[in-house]
C-alpha cells in the first residue's frame, strides 16, 4: 500500500506542474503584467514609469516564459514563470498583489469553509442515505412515486432560490436566525444552522434519487434474498447489507470531494457572509490577482489528487476484494 | 519572531506626538521603489526633487537587494529597511516641529488638494522602521495594510476585511469640536444641534463585509445595519419617484423612520468621439454636424429612467454640479442639444438631428458621396449577459437618424488599450473628481493631454487651440467672476464642437434609520463618521420590536415531520408483519 501511495503521489508532480504551466499561459494571454499593474494602480494618472515599478516591486519585470537574453538554464529559471511557480511546490504562496499574504488567508478562511462544508457533507449524507432508504424500502408505493417526484423537483431548483428564499423566510419573516454574518466558536452554531440546513436541502434531491437507483440495484440481488430467506428484518437487510453493498459507489462521490471542502462554496458563503475561501479565487480573477489565482489552483489541483488517492483507499476499507497493486 | 502574530504579541507599545517630520517622512515614501505609489508619476512633475530621490532610491535599492542576495538568496524577500531621513528631499523641508514646507515646480494651486488625499497622511519613520523587521511579513501580515498607523478619531481595533473591521475612539485623539457653522439649510436639517461637542460621537463603529445587495438591505431593514444605499433590485421597495421627479420614501420605509438623503455626484459618465477618428473626429464642419447630431438623438433622460431608476441627471457640459463653474438652470442649458421650455431645458426634436446629420453629408444615414449606410463603431466594456439591454438601447439611439451602430464589446483590459492606442471612435467613459476645482474636469478636453499622444487623461483626444490657450489660464486662477467667464467660455466650445456626448451625473441615494443623526453626503471627503451620532436605546427598542421570533414554524414542521416518520414506522411494522406476497412472475 505504501509503494502505491508513494507512487501516486509521484504520478502527481507532472500533473501538478501541467496544471500550473495551464494556469499561467491562460491566465497570461488574457492579462499581461502591464495590465495587472494598471488594475492595481487605478484607472487614473497612470506613467509608465509607475507601471514599470509596481512590475519590478512584484517581480512581473522578467519574461514570462524563456529570458531569451539569459545564458544556459538561467534562459527557464530566470522568468516570471519559474520564479513563481517553483515555490509552490513547497507551499510557499508568497503575497497577494494587494500585499496580504496568501498562506495567512487560506489558512484563516478554510476554517470558516470548513465550519459549513463539514455539516452539510455529514448531516446531507445521512439524511440522503435515510431518504433513499426509505424509498427504496416502499418502492413501487405511492409514496417511492411521489418521492422522486419532490427529487426531481428540488434538484430543479437553484441554489440560489433556496438560499433567498431561506434567508427571506427563515431569517427575515420568522427571524429564527441572522440573515447573513458569521463569528468564531459556540456563535457560529447561530450563522451556519440555516447555511447548513439549505445546503443539506439543496442537495437532498440529486443525491437522494441517486443512492434510490444504487439502492434498488443491489436490493435485487441473490445476498439479499438470502438474507430475507434468513429472517433478517428489512431494516437489518437494508442497513446491514445494502447499505455496506452499495458504498463504493456512494464513496467514489462522496471521498473524492472531502479535501475539496477546504476550497468552501462560492454562492452559498457569499451570500451568507461567510468569509472562508469559496469566493476568493473568483476575487482574485476579477482583480487580475494572478498570485492568488495560481496558488487556489494549484491547491486545488493538490486536494483534488489527494481526494482521488483517498477514495482508493477507501475502497479497499469497505470492498475486502480491492486491493492494491 | 517565532512567538508574534499580531501587534498585541510584542510587549513594548507606545505613542508619540506627530510632528513635520512625519509628513516629510511620507512624502519621500511616495519616492519608495517598495512602495506601491500611483501618484509619484504626477507628483513628480511638481515637487522638486522628488523624481530624483526616486532615482536614488532605486539606486539604493538594487545595492541593498544584491547585498541581501548574497547573504539569504535571490527568494528571500526580507529586504533591508531604507531610513528615508538619510536621503534628502531637495523640495521638501521642515521649517520647525510643527511646520513644514513643500516647493513646487510653477503655479498649482490644485496641489493643496493632494495634500488631504491619503497618500500625504503621515508615516513615523518608527512604524516604518518596525515593519521592515525581517519575518514581520512572512505568512502573519505584519505590516501596514494590516496594522494602519495614524492619529485620528478612530483606532481599527479588529481587521479582518474579510468579515469585519471595528474602529475604536482613539484615546490619544487631539479632540476636534463639532463644526457650528454649516452650509444654507444644515440648521434647519438638526445638523448643527450638536455644535461644539467634541468628535467623535461614537465610541465604536463595526463595518461588516456583505458581498451581496440582498442579505445586505434585508438586515437594514431589520435595523442591524445603520445606513444603506439603495440597489436597483430594491429601488421600488424604497423609493417612489413623484410626477415631478422628486424621490419620495415608500410608506412602509416611513413607517420604520427611515430617511432619505439624495446628491448629485461629482462624476460625469460621457460618450466620447475620438476626434483622432477620420469621420466622427477633428474640428471639420461636417464631423462637428455629425457629432451634435448624435448628442441630439441620444436620449440620456430616458437611459437615466431605464438602467439608473431615475437617479441622475443630463449632463450639459463637463462640470458636475457642486463643482465651481456648473451653471444650473437655464444659465446652464446646452443649446446645442436643448431647448428652453416652459421653464425647463428639452432635448430638442429628433427632425433637427437629422437636419444636422443631412448638413454633415449623411441624409437619412447615407453617406451623400457614395450612397453607402453611415457605420459607426461603439467600444465598451462587456461584463456580461446583463449588458445586453444597454447594448440594444445605445442601437436604438443611433436607429433614430438612420445610423447603424455596431458595438465592438470586449474585456475591460482590451478597452483601455484601444483607448490607449487611439483605435476607438465612440466609447463610454467616466470620471469621478479627484478633487473639488473645475481643473479636474476641464482638463480632460485639453489637447496636450490626448491620451493617444501623451497618455494623458483626454481619453477623446479632443483639441481645439482657443479651449487649450483658455485652459491654461483658467487652471491655475482663483475662483472667481473672471474664472468663471473663462469655464462660460470654454464650456460653449467644447458644447458646439461636442467631442463628448454629454451623459449624467449620477445622483447617490443614502437611507439611514431614525436613530442615526449628523449625515450629510459628502463627495469629496470620507471623514464625516466622525460626526455622526446615534441613539442606542431606540436602536435597542426598534431591532427588538422588528424581529421578534416566529416560531410556529419550527413547531409544525417538527409536527409534520413526526407524522411522516410516525406513518413510516406504522406502515413498516405493517408490512413486517403481512405475509409474503405470491410471485407476481407468470406461470
Amino acid at each position: 500500500m505504501t509503494a502505491y501511495i508513494v507512487r501516486r503521489i509521484l504520478y502527481a508532480i507532472p500533473i501538478l506542474v501541467g496544471v500550473n504551466l495551464v494556469t499561467f499561459v491562460l491566465f497570461f494571454v488574457v492579462n499581461t503584467p502591464d495590465d495587472m499593474a494598471r488594475l492595481a494602480l487605478g484607472a487614473k494618472r497612470v506613467t509608465p514609469e509607475a507601471i514599470e515599478k509596481w512590475k519590478i516591486e512584484r517581480g512581473y519585470d522578467k519574461p514570462l516564459l524563456v529570458n531569451t537574453a539569459a545564458a544556459g538554464g538561467r534562459a527557464l529559471t530566470d522568468t516570471v514563470f519559474f520564479e513563481k511557480s517553483v515555490r509552490l511546490f513547497v507551499f510557499d504562496f508568497g503575497n497577494a498583489d494587494d500585499g496580504r499574504n496568501i498562506g495567512h488567508e487560506i489558512r484563516t478562511r478554510m476554517w470558516p469553509s470548513l465550519a459549513l462544508a463539514v455539516p452539510v457533507l455529514l448531516v446531507g449524507l445521512a439524511v440522503n442515505i435515510t431518504f433513499a432508504m426509505s424509498l427504496a424500502f416502499f418502492r413501487a408505493t405511492p409514496y417511492d412515486f411521489w418521492g422522486v417526484v419532490l427529487c426531481v423537483a428540488m434538484m430543479s431548483i437553484s441554489t440560489l432560490f433556496y438560499i433567498i428564499g431561506g434567508q427571506y423566510l427563515v431569517s427575515k419573516l420568522w427571524s429564527l436566525v441572522p440573515i447573513s454574518g458569521y463569528a468564531g466558536g459556540v456563535d457560529a452554531v447561530r450563522f451556519l444552522a440555516l447555511p447548513v440546513v439549505i445546503g443539506v436541502v439543496g442537495g437532498i434531491g440529486g443525491a437522494s434519487r441517486w443512492y434510490r437507483t444504487i439502492f434498488l440495484e443491489e436490493i435485487g440481488k441473490d445476498y439479499v434474498r438470502t438474507a430475507r430467506a434468513k429472517g433478517l428484518s428489512e431494516v437489518a437487510v437494508l442497513f446491514g447489507h445494502v447499505l455496506r453493498n452499495a458504498l463504493i459507489p456512494i464513496l467514489t462521490g462522496v471521498v473524492v470531494v472531502i479535501p475539496l471542502l477546504f476550497m468552501g462554496s462560492l454562492v452559498t458563503e457569499s451570500f451568507f457572509g461567510i468569509p472562508g475561501l469559496g469566493s476568493y479565487t473568483i476575487d482574485a480573477i476579477q482583480a487580475q490577482d494572478f498570485a492568488v489565482v495560481r496558488s487556489m489552483v494549484f491547491l486545488g489541483s493538490v486536494l483534488y489528487i489527494a481526494g482521488l488517492l483517498l477514495t482508493d483507499i477507501s475502497y479497499t476499507l469497505v470492498d475486502p476484494r480491492v486491493r492494491f497493486e | 519572531m517565532r512567538r508574534k502574530f499580531t501587534l498585541a504579541d510584542f510587549p513594548d507599545q507606545g505613542t508619540r506626538e506627530l510632528t513635520a517630520e512625519d509628513y516629510v517622512y511620507q512624502i519621500k515614501r511616495l519616492a519608495h521603489p517598495r512602495v506601491v505609489s500611483p501618484i509619484f508619476g504626477h507628483m513628480s512633475e511638481y515637487i522638486v526633487g522628488l523624481k530624483e530621490l526616486g532615482e536614488r532610491l532605486q539606486a539604493e535599492n538594487r545595492r541593498l537587494a544584491a547585498e541581501h542576495a548574497g547573504r539569504y538568496g535571490r527568494a528571500d524577500r526580507n529586504l533591508p529597511w531604507i531610513d528615508l531621513r538619510e536621503h534628502p528631499l531637495e523640495g521638501v523641508a521642515v521649517v520647525d516641529r510643527y511646520t513644514y514646507r513643500v516647493l513646487i515646480k510653477g503655479a498649482y494651486p490644485q496641489f493643496v488638494f493632494w495634500l488631504a488625499m491619503p497618500f500625504f497622511a503621515p508615516m513615523p519613520h518608527e512604524a516604518d522602521r518596525f515593519y521592515a523587521q525581517r519575518g514581520m511579513s512572512d505568512g502573519r501580515n505584519l505590516n501596514l495594510d494590516w496594522y494602519p498607523v495614524g492619529t485620528g478619531h478612530y483606532m481599527l481595533v479588529e481587521h479582518n476585511p474579510n468579515a469585519r473591521m471595528v474602529l475604536e475612539r482613539n484615546p490619544h485623539f487631539r479632540g476636534e469640536p463639532y463644526p457650528d457653522e454649516g452650509a444654507p439649510g444644515d440648521a434647519a436639517a438638526g445638523l448643527l444641534a450638536d455644535a461644539g461637542k467634541t468628535a467623535p460621537l461614537v465610541d465604536r463603529v463595526v463595518y461588516t463585509r456583505e458581498k451581496e445587495a440582498i442579505p445586505y438591505w434585508n438586515k437594514f431593514l431589520q435595523g442591524y445595519y445603520d445606513q444603506s444605499g439603495i440597489s436597483s433590485d430594491s429601488f421600488d421597495q424604497a423609493v417612489r419617484l413623484d410626477l415631478d421627479g422628486e424621490a419620495r420614501l415608500t410608506p412602509e420605509m416611513q413607517e420604520q423612520g427611515i430617511w432619505l438623503r439624495t446628491s448629485v455626484g461629482t462624476t460625469t459618465y460621457y460618450l466620447a468621439f475620438n476626434f483622432l477618428d477620420p469621420v466622427v473626429g477633428g474640428l471639420a464642419e461636417r464631423a462637428r454636424k455629425l457629432r451634435q447630431a448624435v448628442s441630439i438623438a441620444v436620449d440620456w433622460e430616458e437611459f437615466i429612467s431605464i438602467f439608473s431608476n431615475g437617479r441622475g441627471i443630463a449632463g450639459m457640459g463637463p462640470l458636475p454640479p457642486g463643482i465651481f463653474g456648473y451653471r444650473d438652470g437655464r444659465e446652464g442649458l446646452n443649446p446645442v442639444v436643448y431647448e428652453w421650455v416652459d421653464g425647463a431645458p428639452r432635448r430638442k426634436p429628433i427632425a433637427e438631428a437629422r437636419q444636422l446629420l443631412a448638413e454633415a453629408g449623411y441624409p437619412n444615414g447615407r453617406d451623400a458621396a457614395t450612397g453607402q449606410p453611415l457605420v459607426l463603431y461603439l467600444d465598451t466594456v462587456q461584463r456580461g449577459p446583463s449588458d445586453k439591454p444597454r447594448f440594444d438601447w445605445y442601437r436604438r439611439q443611433f436607429a433614430k437618424l438612420d445610423i447603424q451602430l455596431e458595438i465592438r464589446a470586449t474585456d475591460w483590459n482590451r478597452f483601455q488599450e484601444k483607448i490607449r492606442a487611439g483605435n476607438t471612435q465612440l466609447f463610454f467613459l467616466g470620471w469621478n473628481a479627484d478633487y473639488p476645482d473645475p481643473e479636474n474636469f476641464m482638463f480632460l478636453l485639453n489637447g496636450p493631454q490626448a491620451r493617444a499622444k501623451t497618455g494623458g487623461e483626454n481619453a477623446a483626444n479632443y483639441q481645439n487651440p482657443e479651449y487649450d490657450r483658455l485652459f491654461e489660464r483658467m487652471k491655475n486662477m482663483a475662483n472667481g467672476p473672471e474664472r468663471q467667464a473663462i469655464i462660460d467660455r470654454m464650456t460653449a466650445i467644447a458644447r458646439a464642437d461636442a467631442p463628448w456626448v454629454w451623459g449624467f451625473h449620477p445622483k447617490d441615494y443614502s437611507l439611514g434609520h431614525g436613530w442615526l443623526y449628523n449625515v450629510k453626503p459628502n463627495h469629496m471627503a470620507r471623514n464625516g463618521l466622525k460626526f455622526y451620532r446615534i441613539d442606542p436605546q431606540l436602536r435597542e427598542a426598534k431591532r427588538r420590536e422588528w424581529n421578534q421570533p416566529v416560531v410556529w414554524p419550527l413547531v409544525l414542521l417538527a409536527v409534520v415531520l413526526a407524522a411522516v416518520a410516525l406513518a413510516g414506522v406504522r406502515a413498516y411494522r405493517r408490512r413486517e408483519r403481512a405475509a409474503a406476497r405470491p410471485s407476481q412472475r407468470p406461470a
